[in-house]
């Protein structure tokens, strides 16, 4: 059997910007003075800042027909790892074999213009995507009904609504038909129904025995979907298994249980200044961090974090999920449109935002904490879906006294009331 | 399957450094995403405008009055006894396709920061459909000169030399296009730099005036710097070709093309080293 992708010792270093230049004697100096002009036409100002490995010494490989998981916690690696494959961007060290057309789902959409039709914009990001006009113009028809645009196909885009936009996009790209194709969390968007769409056409495209390179949270789709999978961690290679035992691996390795979860100014992606997180607590009423929590007591998640500079309209919120990845919950903290008038542009500081979990909440078993902080319809500073993970524990919650594993997430204590409203 | 990449199905990725050469064959396979780009730039342009494709007449047909009215009624500069309004248009026509081209072509890799980040392609493709779609402003201005030109009863001289000179022009504003753009990624200065360096290059050609006025105030032995400026040899031939002013001398226009040359490689050189860098800093 052949290989589809061959992948060795790949590494991406990148450098973070902004750091002042620290030359040490005269000499040095003139010299910078003296290649100053070369170095602004190399780009290389920042020759001294401070580089990361985004990727380091990954090495592995995926035949012919194979379905491949990767997945990894935010900043592991897996999105650079995708940009290099479909060579949106060069690797520092090593190399890349890639044996067919890469079709990559790494943002769909890619080339749309909002002033352009719904047609236009088919042709044009087709073109993107690597597809010829008359491969586009033979697939048109199947494109337009997979999208169920048909009768705006000659509207602007502009004026679809944003499940309409998307699932045009997803069609485009769905039937780009590549070897290999390389997805990355676009079933995260979405409504369920065209998620399910997605998941099938991937599916298809699998049992035609084309690689699938398939990078998500979703762990449940991973389940699904792939045979093997491939766990990053920290830019590397961790662990290359069966996708049942990745997922428990993963699962296990890479939450920390401690009630606490803390970020090393090393593991803060460079572009989320001027946002920094510092730690993610859950505690209890006594205001002690735990990493089991009492269902019939309130709940305290605590987020720390500091602004180097003032954010407009910055809101920090947080994800409740699953340990499959379901969420259950999202909430921020200028939810509250009183909270959102007075913060409408936060200071730079230290800030810790907290919320309350009422008691009576949550049913028994494992859940995730992600965090987000952005500012809505401009930018994502932060984001970390798995954060934090946590156990409730049921003990005297609603129910109890029937000692039955109970379905759902939450488990409140609803306002019951009993009327006899008759004899028998 | 039948599809551009196809025709190399294997493709190894690895860093590269140092000079790297045009890919012709890879561009050739791309032939359709220029067109496609191109065809996108010319739709997008004049949209929600009220006058759409209009500006394109109405544009140059107001530059040409400014000037005449700047350069002709109040400074009263001699036109080599042409009509005026021939006199500036011949030279606004290449004039607009190179600036249009230029600033457009600069701003291109960011403006399209969101493909560059997510799909392979060449990435010259970008500035390249950006310098095309001004092709279809410039047949318009064309049209406008021909129907001067039928109403001043002018024949035209030497017409079939035209097409050298527009390709010039296309590949000059190419080659500066590719610079700027490859800045731009890096410095946003360029930005800021480009509605000075445009008003300046105008001026610095010999749009409003005739290029001889300058090389006769210069002496023998510097001309040759005026004609540096590839407009310089564009717009002499422009004006040669429609309205038969002769050029000040043969030996500039080769100075004006060779500087031209200087630019397009040199822009192309600059834009392949610096491409491998442009996802990661866009």
């Amino acid at each position: 059997m052949s290989y589809a992708i061959r992948v060795e010792g790949l590494g991406k270093q990148y450098r973070l910007g902004g750091s002042q230049q620290a030359y040490t004697t005269l000499g040095e100096r003139l010299g910078a003075a003296v290649t100053w002009p070369v170095r602004l036409l190399r780009g290389q100002l920042r020759d001294r800042a401070e580089t990361v490995w985004a990727l380091r010494d990954v090495t592995f490989d995926v035949k012919q027909g194979q379905v491949l998981g990767v997945v990894g916690r935010n900043g592991a690696g897996k999105s650079t790892l995708l940009k290099i494959l479909s060579r949106v961007t060069d690797p520092t060290t090593g190399f890349a074999e890639i044996n067919g057309r890469v079709g990559s789902l790494l943002e769909v959409g890619t080339g749309f213009h909002p002033e352009l039709s719904g047609r236009e914009n088919i042709y044009l990001n087709g073109a993107v995507l690597g597809m010829q006009r008359r491969e586009i113009a033979k697939k048109f028809d199947e494109i337009v009904e997979f999208a169920g645009v048909d009768k705006f196909i000659d509207t602007a885009v502009k004026h679809y609504s944003s499940g309409m936009y998307l699932r045009l996009a997803f069609s485009v790209a769905a039937h780009l038909e590549p070897e290999i194709l390389v997805v990355d969390e676009v079933l995260a968007v979405g409504d369920a129904e065209f998620q399910r769409k997605c998941l099938g056409k991937m599916s298809d495209v699998a049992a035609a025995g084309r690689t699938v390179l398939f990078v998500s949270h979703n762990m449940s789709a991973i389940l699904r979907l792939t045979e093997e999978c491939i766990v990053m961690e920290r830019g590397q290679l961790a662990f290359r298994a069966p996708t049942r035992e990745a997922v428990d691996y993963y699962m296990s390795s890479s939450f920390q249980k401690s009630g606490e979860r803390s970020w090393a100014a090393d593991e803060v992606p460079a572009d989320a200044a001027p946002f920094a997180p510092v730690a993610l607590r859950v505690k209890d009423p006594n205001g002690d961090v735990v990493e089991t929590a009492q269902s019939r007591q309130p709940l305290e998640i605590e987020f720390e974090y500091t602004l180097a500079q003032p954010i407009q309209g910055l809101r920090v919120g947080v994800y409740l999920q699953s340990m499959r990845g379901e969420v259950i919950l999202t909430s921020f903290d200028t939810d509250d449109p009183a909270a959102f008038e007075k913060y409408g542009t936060r200071e730079a500081g230290r800030y810790v935002s907290r919320a309350v979990l009422p008691a009576n909440f949550l049913n028994e078993g494992q859940y995730l904490l992600g965090v987000n902080a952005s500012a809505f319809r401009v930018r994502r500073y932060f984001w970390d879906e798995r954060a934090l993970a946590f156990t409730v524990d049921a003990m005297g919650a609603p129910g109890m006294h029937w000692p039955e594993p109970r379905q759902g997430f939450v488990r409140p204590l609803l306002d019951w009331t009993i009327d006899r409203v008759g004899a028998a | 399957m039948s599809s551009a990449l196809t025709k190399s199905t294997k493709v190894l990725i690895r860093p590269q450094r140092g000079v790297v050469g045009l890919n012709f064959r890879e561009l050739w396979n791309f032939r359709e995403l220029v067109a496609f780009l191109t065809w996108r730039d010319i739709l997008v342009r004049y949209k929600q405008t009220l006058l759409g494709g209009g500006w394109a007449i109405l544009q140059p047909l107001l530059q040409m009055l400014l000037l005449n009215l700047l350069f002709g009624e109040v400074a009263g500069l001699p036109t080599g006894g042409v009509p005026r309004p021939l006199f500036t248009f011949a030279a606004l026509l290449p004039w607009n396709l190179f600036s249009n081209a230029v600033s457009d072509a600069s701003r291109s890799l960011v403006a399209n920061r969101n493909m560059i980040t997510k799909v392979y392609f060449p990435r010259i493709i970008v500035p390249l459909a950006n310098v095309l779609s001004g092709v279809l402003d410039f047949a318009v201005a064309f049209l406008i000169l021909v129907g001067m030109m039928v109403y001043y009863q002018f024949a035209p001289a030497a017409v079939w030399l035209l097409p050298m000179y527009v390709l010039i022009t296309l590949l000059t504003a190419l080659g500066v296009g590719l610079w700027l753009a490859a800045l731009n990624v890096h410095y946003r200065d360029v930005k800021y730099i480009i509605p000075f360096l445009t008003q300046f290059w105008m001026l610095a050609s010999p749009i409003a005036y005739e290029a001889s006025s300058i090389f006769e105030r210069l002496p023998q032995q510097w001309q040759w710097l005026y004609a540096l400026n590839p407009l310089v040899g564009v717009v002499e031939g422009f004006r040669q070709a429609l309205l038969g002013i002769p050029v000040y001398s043969q030996d500039m226009l080769w100075v004006s093309l060779a500087s031209a040359s200087v630019m397009l490689v040199s822009g192309l050189m600059y834009f392949r080293s610096m491409e491998r860098t442009f996802a990661d800093v866009v």
